[in-house]
């Protein structure tokens, strides 16, 4: 079934919906998400699977939404899910600019483009002539992002009497992922509030930021083995307001990742000693919040949905980067339903108010989202 | 109180006009041919989106619009290569009816769109949108179609204004307070019940468009409503309000120099009523002044309101559309 002539004639369906996919673009960039504050984009997503016909369509009190392209009775079901949250706030301006070669907007490429491919998978399915042989249940979670922590997907997983048999997630870039496994992930915020009353008049006092940065310096001393790949990440730091103050407040976000659930635990366990540790000894608040937490697992490279996806990239001539995904693929494994996310552009300055996605890209990514459909429909994905 | 009743038939929110199914069924039945044209000079920033929106929304999905085009002035830059990528017919405003010339200016691609489009109606929406949606249309186009005694839709909006900051939610429409709606309250006072005369976007029948002169610069949509109203009375113009429009705010400069065109246009449109007796030759030249290292230095522009004649009585036109020159 996807033999690189079939494949072909998938990228030229994509190319024959570039308007209704490049429109959804459009409106779903322009639609404000950020993460708890879907609900605009959901009403736009299920509004596209009205026009479209599906079936089963609703959303939920945490604003996901989901339609169903119903297979044979008793048919098996595939998910394709996409997160619509994004990272940044209602105020923003959210205005994409069109160009002929690349598109730019906040938000485009985690995760507009892939809420947008969501959106025409009933369109592209048409053009390209596939009628589904199992049940294809279109997706579109809340509550993904920071401290959203999978939230959409894992009280959709919980809820939902409709059951998942495998799953592909869709994300905007980089185009030639393919994540099937998941890394242990936990991550926390720890800050340190100097009390009211605490008195910065005196001489040689330090401030909120003294005592977060002897935080930092004694995680960074944790040993991090190199076999499992563990690390932490320092994603952002705040605190202080000028030159001369003595800061009040600070605060940092960190990400801890392992491919061991054990070491990513102990090393969780370390950080809070050391903000107790920090505390007591300064006297100072020091506070470790916990806002994510997500298991080790996922599938063998051998698993028949990993090798029809490298089969349908090679086809297409996208050479797969094989690495573990924090996204939707985390809640996914750990209800042991076998699933792969998947890329569909090359993306630039991602989540920063430059970002951008090549155009050109988007075909063969989106074709390739068809051509796994296909051959998961053709093939099955019995391990 | 004719404005009042006016105003509660002739004015309608795009959101009673949401189902597009019926609208298309509508059209479809009385054989109407909808174009739409993009007039540009230098807006690869916002055209490929309006094309992509436009197309999706109001082709392929709901078959209202039969023709998508842009009609440039000469861009400097990517406009034209960006709109074809996105499928639009793109044409270079002097080679159409190139024996009649070519002026500089916006009224002037609209006078052209006019032989150069086939529709029965023709939709002018500016291609400085940073907001676009099918609304855009859709709005202007459907009073045409439910009320065959409509002629001329004009948009209005809650119009903010594009900032670095982000989104300022009031103001715009500056000249048309300070100038147009008082002019209008002088001299004709029926059309102050347009909210907002001089917006870029309205939908026209043929009939009409072919029957009108086109200033090419700031005074084509002022003489536009002037033209409309004298021949065929207020109810011959609907209006639309179609929410926010995000645009490039001008500055009061450059609104200094619209505002000089369309009073030019204004006065053209008045005299020729007998409405003022201006006993002088108007001067060409706005002036304005900046202060450069410390002197105060003079700046003149050359604003000239050149004007098109209507379509109709251009021969080449008359033999396309098999149209004749009529009595009036």
């Amino acid at each position: 079934m996807s033999e690189p002539g079939n494949l072909e004639s998938l990228m030229d369906a994509v190319k024959r919906s570039q308007d209704i996919l490049l429109a959804n673009l459009v409106m779903m960039s322009e639609t404000p998400a950020p993460t708890f504050e879907e609900e605009q984009r959901v009403r736009f997503l299920l509004d596209r699977f009205r026009e479209a016909g599906l079936d089963h369509i609703s959303d939920d009190e945490m604003n996901n939404g989901v339609g169903l392209i119903p297979g044979p009775e008793g048919s098996p079901t595939l998910a394709i899910v996409a997160h619509l949250d994004t990272h940044f706030a209602k105020k923003e301006a959210h205005a994409l600019s069109l160009g002929s070669d690349r598109v730019r907007g906040i938000g485009i490429a985690d995760n507009s483009l892939g809420a947008a491919v969501l959106a025409s998978i009933p369109q592209l399915l048409e053009e390209a002539g596939i009628e589904p042989k199992m049940n294809l249940l279109l997706l579109g979670v809340s509550r993904s992002l920071g401290k959203g922590n999978l939230g959409g997907l894992r009280f959709w997983l919980e809820n939902s009497r409709h059951k998942i048999d495998q799953a592909i997630c869709i994300e905007g870039a980089p185009l030639g992922r393919l994540n099937f496994t998941s890394l242990a992930m936990m991550r926390g915020e720890i800050r340190v509030e100097m009390p009211d009353e605490y008195d910065f008049s005196r001489f040689g006092v330090h401030g909120a930021i003294y005592y977060l940065n002897d935080v930092i310096n004694r995680i960074l001393e944790i040993p991090r083995p190199s076999r499992p790949r563990t690390s932490v990440v320092f994603g952002s730091i705040e605190g202080g307001n000028s030159f001369n103050e003595l800061a009040r407040s600070a605060a940092l976000r960190f990400e801890v990742r392992s491919e061991s659930d054990d070491i990513a635990d102990g090393i969780l366990d370390r950080i809070r000693e050391i903000t107790e540790e920090v505390k007591a000894r300064s006297g100072v608040p020091v506070q470790l919040e916990e806002v994510a937490h997500r298991g080790h697992g996922g599938l063998e490279y051998g698993h028949p949905l990993v090798q029809q996806c490298r089969d349908v990239m090679r086809g297409l001539g996208i050479e797969p980067q094989i690495g573990p995904s924090m996204s939707e693929l985390a809640a996914l494994i750990s209800e042991k339903i076998p699933a792969v996310t998947l890329g569909i552009s090359h993306g630039h300055q991602i989540n920063t108010l430059e970002e951008t996605v090549e155009l050109a890209p988007i075909f063969r990514g989106v074709a390739q989202i068809l051509g796994v459909i296909q051959r998961i429909e053709a093939k099955g994905t019995e391990a | 109180m004719k404005i009042d009743d006016w105003l509660k038939t002739n004015t309608f929110h795009h959101s009673t006009f949401w189902d597009l199914q019926q609208l298309v069924a509508e059209k479809e039945k009385q054989g109407l041919k909808i174009s739409l044209c993009i007039p540009t000079l230098n807006e690869e920033k916002t055209i490929g989106k309006e094309i992509v929106i436009f197309r999706s929304e109001l082709m392929t999905r709901y078959p209202l619009v039969d023709e998508l085009a842009v009609i440039d002035s000469g861009s400097k830059d990517r406009t034209l290569e960006v709109a074809s990528t996105f499928g639009a017919d793109t044409y270079y405003s002097g080679d159409i009816l190139p024996e009649e010339g070519f002026k500089r200016g916006k009224g002037e691609n609209l006078w052209k769109a006019i032989h150069q489009l086939e529709g029965d109606i023709i939709v002018y929406v500016d291609a400085d949108i940073t907001n676009i949606h099918p609304r855009f249309v859709t709005g202007l186009v459907a009073p045409l179609i439910y009320q065959p005694e409509t002629k001329y839709v004009k948009a209005f909006y809650d119009r903010p204004l594009a900032f670095s900051q982000g989104i300022r939610p009031s103001g715009g429409g500056r000249v048309t307070e300070i100038l147009t709606r008082p002019l209008f309250s002088l001299f004709f006072p029926e059309l102050t019940a347009l909210m907002q005369p001089l917006s870029g976007e309205y939908a026209v029948r043929r009939e009409v468009l072919e029957e009108i002169a086109f200033p090419v610069g700031y005074g084509v949509e002022i003489s536009h409503l002037i033209d409309v109203y004298t021949r065929w009375g207020l109810y011959a113009f609907a209006q639309t309000d179609l929410d926010k429009r995000v645009h490039r705010n001008q500055a009061t400069r450059d609104l200094g120099k619209m505002a000089f065109g369309i009073l030019q246009a204004f006065l053209n449109r008045a005299q020729q009523l007998d409405m003022v007796d201006v006993k002088v030759e108007l001067a060409k030249i706005l002036r304005q002044f900046q202060v450069n290292e410390g002197l105060i230095e003079q700046q003149e522009f050359n604003i000239v309101e050149e004007e098109r004649p209507p379509m109709i009585t251009i021969p080449a036109y008359r033999e396309k559309f098999g149209r004749e020159l009529s009595s009036q």
